[in-house]
């Protein structure tokens, strides 16, 4: 499989009356051909950035961005614009020109790339079929809802047959629900035309539900980047701890108390480990917190636990967790 | 009032009509790009450029400050020299249309201002060359405010062909000067100012119910 992206020691600075602000620094990361993958942070950790030097909407200071092995910033103006019909984008605020209807909105990138008046109106109509606006092409997209604007900017980034699609917080603007289907159109579009899709959000549940491989972005680093489930279920990095596992909002009962996150996987997400715990070792814990999230179809799970208060029962109980194959880590106030 | 004074007021309107008319088209003609220029070369913008920028916007903004009885004076070599007289209705074009240019290009790039830069970055990431973007999506998108401050402007020139009576140009301005003030016609005074504002009235309402008419958020 070939790469459609490779970033390589990508540094991003921005100077601003004398300032300077260094947005990205030292990523270097792939993207393959076919997978849907994700760039998650937290707002202003640089992803924004990082899905733009993709297009090249924004410059690298230092380091390449290539395209298919073309170094995007070696391209001259209009070898530019030739290259970006093959990399569309779709972005949070959806876009749209409000003064053209839904038809003409996905006509536009194949007025750009010249294609005679005719043959457009019915490709673009053939990409409203996909998302399913067909009756609304006539439409101003002021008479949409957001789900349905971002439908329609779907079918205008799929009309010039792109070879990837850059989606920037896509659905950060809409509800569950509708996120949930504009996921599913966009797996849907990734399978049956083989589109590799680039994601950047900030929520957990779009890269959980859709990405092949995932990158975590963390103060214009990047913390991590492999697997969705290998990220999810077993994270390295202290950005991707935090983002998989929710800070544990509660104290120990008293001073000397002490507090472990047990973490397992789907192997182990049907074993009553709790109950089999009191059975076995008559020893109790107190449950704090405890969440379960599905993987590609795999649960994972969590809980924060306190120990009990002699240390030799501590160290049985964290001996029984450790011996059904589920990790523990300790964990520190506000940790 | 007399006949002779109804036929003047009548062939006043004709003549404010007229001078409002083409002095607004042809500040548009040049006002317009002016504007997408002064739009597109400031700072962030697509074609940013700041000497460029720097040039129109320095010779706008004094132009626009000139107070427009001034402007009428100063121009008057010009005006002879464009239409080949200095008085009468179609040598008043000359100056309002000055005059209304740079109002017309501030109006056209605050109009162009607005549009979201979402869509400029749209159209850039669909491989839209930066004059395409201007002209298929940030005129498009700007069109209700343009339309609403096309009406604003053409308002403005009326108001100022008023004035062109001064210095011997024609329209309603020119007979509220000679027989309201000069002769004391209390009743020219007032008939002339009344249509005046109702001349602006209309324009306003052409250029609102346009600009609705267009508006599709």
């Amino acid at each position: 499989m070939s790469n459609v992206f490779e970033l390589t020691n990508v540094y991003k600075t921005y100077r601003n009356d004398g300032k300077e602000f260094t947005a990205l620094k030292d990523v270097s990361l792939e993207v393959r051909e076919g997978e849907i993958f994700g760039i998650i942070g937290m707002s202003g950790a640089g992803k924004s950035t990082l899905v733009r030097t993709l297009n090249r909407l924004e410059e690298v200071t230092e380091g390449t961005v290539k395209f298919y092995g073309k170094d995007l910033a070696a391209l001259k103006a209009r070898e530019l614009r030739e290259v970006r019909h093959s990399i569309s984008m779709i972005f949070q605020g959806f876009n749209l020109v409000n003064q053209r209807t839904v038809l003409a909105n996905v006509e536009q990138p194949l007025k750009i790339a010249g294609v005679p008046r005719k043959e457009r109106k019915e490709k673009a109509r053939q990409m409203l079929e996909i998302v399913g606006l067909l009756e609304k092409q006539d439409v101003y997209p002021a008479r949409l809802s957001g789900g349905q604007k971002q439908r329609v900017a779907i079918a205008r980034a799929l009309a010039a047959d792109p070879k990837v699609l850059l989606c920037d917080e896509a659905t950060s603007a809409l509800d569950p629900k509708i996120t949930g289907e504009i996921l599913d159109l966009l797996k849907k579009i990734n399978q049956e035309r083989k589109l590799t899709i680039v994601i950047i959000t900030h929520e957990m549940s779009v890269v959980e539900k859709i990405c092949d491989r995932v990158a975590i972005i963390d103060d214009g680093n990047l913390a991590e980047v492999g697997d969705v489930t290998d990220v999810f279920s077993n994270p390295q990095s202290k950005a991707a701890k935090k983002l998989v596992f929710p800070s544990n909002p509660f104290d120990p009962s008293d001073e000397d108390g002490q507090i472990v996150r047990i973490v397992f996987d789907g192997t182990q997400s049907n074993v009553p480990f709790i109950a089999n715990l009191v059975e076995k070792t008559g020893l109790k814990v107190n449950i704090l917190s405890a969440n379960t999230r599905s993987v590609g179809g795999i649960g994972y799970g969590q809980m924060i636990i306190e120990l009990p208060e002699l240390a030799r029962d501590r160290q049985t109980v964290i001996d029984f967790f450790k011996a059904g194959g589920l990790s523990v880590s300790e964990v520190g106030r506000n940790d | 009032m007399t006949d002779y004074i109804k036929d003047a007021i009548l062939s006043g309107i004709l003549e404010t009509f007229e001078m409002t008319l083409f002095a607004s088209l042809f500040s548009y003609i040049v006002g317009l790009p002016l504007g997408v220029i002064l739009y597109a070369t400031s700072k962030g913008r697509l074609l940013e450029n700041r000497a460029v920028n720097g040039i129109i916007g320095f010779i706008v903004n004094v132009t626009r400050s000139l107070p427009f009885l001034i402007l009428l004076v100063l121009l008057i070599p010009f005006t002879r020299f464009v239409v080949g007289s200095s008085i009468g209705t179609v040598a008043s074009i000359v100056p309002l249309t000055v005059g209304a240019i740079p109002i017309v290009a501030r109006m056209v790039e605050s109009s162009l201002s607005e549009v979201n830069p979402g869509i400029i970055e749209a159209a850039t990431s669909m491989g839209a060359s930066p004059l395409y973007t201007i002209v298929h999506f940030i005129i498009p998108e700007a069109t209700p405010s343009l339309l609403q401050g096309g009406a604003i402007n053409v308002a403005t020139v009326l108001g100022y062909s008023a004035m062109a009576g001064v210095i011997g140009g024609g329209g309603l301005g020119a007979i509220a000067l000679q027989y309201g003030y000069y002769r004391y016609q209390k009743d020219v005074l007032w008939t002339t100012v009344a249509l005046l504002i109702l001349m602006v009235m209309l324009i306003q309402e052409i250029g609102i119910r346009l600009s609705k008419k267009t508006r599709k958020t």
